[in-house]
């Protein structure tokens, strides 16, 4: 089982409207992915949260399919 | 005890805990192995609980904080995050402040 790079980007943008989202392929298995989130709605969270709201944006796919997502969170300039 | 109970006790009686795959000496995870790398790098004591010895501990530590992945940080109680927070915290040394300001001893690197 495997996710598209493009699949996982869908569903954050899905999950976060508003969110800026680059996703990199650590190792072209469709498992091991980067992936650069910055977003309005985090502004004031703390990164567990910004996490939280993009692992929801996931739908449960995290952990799951999709083994391993390394994930950066940042608030727009 | 219900395992609910059993991770808050572990959480809340030692300053440190990892929830992670395979154990501080023997990592077997590459996330749990840069986890157990950077704290072992700051000289912080920590307990590494194994959560592969058991999928009630695997499933019950993600219910726990609601966090899909392991591994899991926790410092005094409270959930600090998985590998990618904790890395980014110690290279912004944010980790080092967090743990100074909740009284965990940090030995760090003896400079020669």
């Amino acid at each position: 089982m495997a996710m598209e790079a493009a699949e996982i980007e869908r569903l954050i943008k899905q999950g976060l409207p508003d969110a800026d989202v680059s996703i990199r392929d650590l190792a072209g298995d469709g498992n091991h992915y980067a992936a650069t989130v910055t977003c309005e709605s985090f502004r004031g969270k703390s990164r567990v949260q910004q996490h939280q709201m993009v692992y929801a944006a996931l739908q449960g796919q995290m952990g799951g399919i999709l083994h391993a997502l390394a994930l950066q969170t940042n608030v727009p300039e | 005890m219900s395992i609910h109970d059993f991770i808050d006790s572990q959480v809340k009686s030692n300053d440190v805990v990892v929830f992670m795959k395979g154990t501080p000496q023997f990592p077997m995870c590459g996330f749990s192995g840069q986890v157990a790398q950077i704290l072992n790098h700051l000289g912080v004591d920590y307990k590494g609980i194994n959560v592969l010895d058991s999928d009630e501990m695997r499933t019950g530590i993600k219910e726990y904080t609601n966090w899909p992945t392991i591994p899991q940080i926790f410092v005094k109680g409270e959930f600090i995050g998985g590998c990618d927070i904790v890395r980014e915290m110690f290279q912004a040394g944010e980790l080092q402040t967090l743990l100074e300001e909740k009284g965990v001893p940090v030995m760090g690197k003896a400079t020669a």
